[in-house]
């Protein structure tokens, strides 16, 4: 369904690149996880791919057909993203129901009365949130609310960057638990970035690592579960996450 | 209390610590008696947000905003009664005899100082009068040996934005062990590192705390982290102690809090369909560490 072909991003024309050749495809239906350290490139990969950076080398097609770097409006009505900080990605003096109706006025959709309803619905809000600013929401709240603005628009694709890192772990629960319904439910097709290798076992089918801007091992939830990567790298990241991770249990 | 047995009279002991912002009839209680001991060893203060571990840690070096008000039926630093100091008393046991250590070095560093005449100023600050330009120098580069850095002479003459956070927050250790502390507080000292450096920072800490015989609290939301690096656990939730146990026996923890923040971790190994959701239950709040 989705089809990155060497891409490749940097930031000044002098610099170093940020993403060297990354390719990957992602099929329908499927999660897919990046994950790596910081400043490896997992988020720039994830904002380019949602037009974002519009300044990227390589291509990426939908459904087989490739995108021009500038995405047309009809884009987003299937693909969408979902931050990490939830107190930064919504605007802090306008209600929810105004964030929730914008995706649907930037797309100049009608705006039946129950859509709001509806969307707080499907994320397990209060109807009463709609009239809510975000100061007056928790942490886990304020991400549920950017899932459902993200879902606003039907889309059959979500882009999560790190969206449960700025969590407590009982949080972090309750929106993995969430995400994975709405998944089945609505038959999403999904790209995970995380540094969180237990995070992205736990949602992905098939986990790409990167690291230095490029893939370096790429592997099936199974294969991350038996402890089997081949990569050196990934090694090092699976001992070093498993080293206080975990416990006897593990 | 835990039962483990301390080789020497406490360095920190508090009973009954109660915290609270703001005054009369509006203060919002935020700590509810809270009591611990700590000698020399590692103890972990974990908790989701908002349960107040942070602030425990503050008032101990009296760093709360003047709107807080902390009484407590004991709070002490070995002999000296941390509600009685002065502030006068309070900068002498400040950095010399405590030490903390925040989250991330990109805000605690001063970004327009090299890190070594930062490390230097704090050895200089502690240790007025014989405090040569010379020797705080080469007190630097010894510490910065300390903490692993390779080359610390020319790490000393970078800025914070040219160290990763992995050095910058080597350098902060650094420049709280200078002052030569009994006891260290560190709050959230690596979360804000990627986990492979997370490791090396904990295992320096580790290493630096045992060879001097200091006294650490670690205060962290993560559980696991917790479990690898102290000797003892105290649980908070909403302000009060859920339990205390030795790290080792977290697996065997009875109170349902600690076990519904283990269980909801995701797991590499395990796959699941769900992850387990914390059910809080309010009878939590009358229980443990509550109203006297």
């Amino acid at each position: 369904m989705i089809e990155v072909r060497d891409l490749g991003v940097r930031f000044a024309a002098d610099a170093p690149p940020v993403v060297a050749g990354v390719s990957f495809t992602v099929e329908t239906g499927e999660t897919f996880g990046l994950v790596g350290e910081s400043g490896c490139g997992k988020s720039t990969v994830l904002r380019a791919l949602a037009g974002l950076i519009t300044d990227y080398a390589g291509e990426v097609r939908l459904d087989g057909a490739a995108l021009p770097a500038a995405r047309p409006r009809s884009f987003f009505k299937r693909v969408q993203m979902v931050f990490q900080d939830p107190y930064g990605s919504l605007h802090p003096r306008q209600t929810i129901q105004a964030q929730l109706l914008e995706p649907l006025r930037n797309q100049a959709l009608a705006r039946p009365a129950d859509a709001v309803g509806a969307a707080l619905d499907a994320v397990g809000l209060p109807r009463t949130a709609a009239f809510r600013f975000p100061h007056q929401l928790s942490g886990g709240q304020r991400q549920r609310v950017a899932i459902a603005r993200a879902l606003m628009l039907q889309p059959d694709i979500l882009l999560l960057d790190e969206p449960t890192s700025a969590l407590d772990v009982s949080v972090q629960a309750e929106i993995l638990n969430l995400l994975m319904d709405l998944r089945a439910q609505r038959n999403l097709t999904c790209i995970l970035v995380s540094h969180d290798l237990a995070v992205v076992a736990h949602m992905c089918h098939r986990i790409a690592v990167m690291q230095g801007g490029r893939i370096v091992d790429s592997f099936d939830a199974a294969t991350l579960r038996a402890g089997q990567p081949a990569h050196p790298y990934t090694q090092e990241l699976l001992a070093a996450s498993e080293a206080y991770g975990e416990g006897a249990a593990g | 209390m835990s039962a483990t047995p301390l080789t020497d009279a406490p360095l920190i002991e508090a009973r009954n610590l109660r915290i609270a912002f703001g005054r009369g009839e509006h203060a919002v209680p935020v700590v509810h008696g809270v009591s611990f001991t700590l000698g020399r060893e590692k103890l972990g203060i974990v908790g989701e947000s908002g349960a107040g571990k942070s602030t425990v840690g503050r008032a101990l070096m009296r760093l709360l905003p003047p709107a807080a008000r902390v009484t407590a039926d004991q709070l002490a630093f070995r002999d000296i009664d941390l509600l009685a100091a002065n502030e006068r008393q309070m900068m002498a046991l400040r950095g010399r005899r405590m030490g903390l250590i925040l989250q991330d070095p990109k805000y605690s560093l001063n970004p327009v100082v090299p890190v070594g005449d930062q490390i230097a100023e704090a050895w200089r600050l502690h240790h007025r009068g014989r405090a040569g330009a010379r020797e705080a120098k080469e007190r630097t580069l010894a510490i910065l040996e300390a903490v692993k850095i390779r080359d610390p002479a020319r790490v000393a003459r970078l800025y914070p934005h040219e160290i990763s956070g992995g050095m910058g927050q080597r350098v902060m250790i650094a420049m709280m062990l200078i002052a030569g502390p009994d006891v260290v507080i560190a709050d959230e000292p690596t979360s804000a590192l990627d986990v492979t450096v997370r490791l090396e920072v904990l295992h320096l800490l580790d290493e630096l705390i045992e060879s001097r015989g200091l006294g650490l609290i670690l205060v962290s939301h993560d559980l696991n982290l917790v479990r690898r690096f102290c000797d003892r656990v105290i649980i908070m939730y909403a302000g009060r102690v859920m339990e205390t146990l030795r790290a080792a026996d977290l697996d065997r923890a009875e109170h349902p809090y600690t076990r519904g923040l283990l269980a909801s971790l995701p797991s590499i190994r395990h796959g699941q369909d769900r992850l387990p959701v914390l059910r809080r239950d309010p009878a939590w709040l009358a229980g443990a560490g509550g109203t006297p």
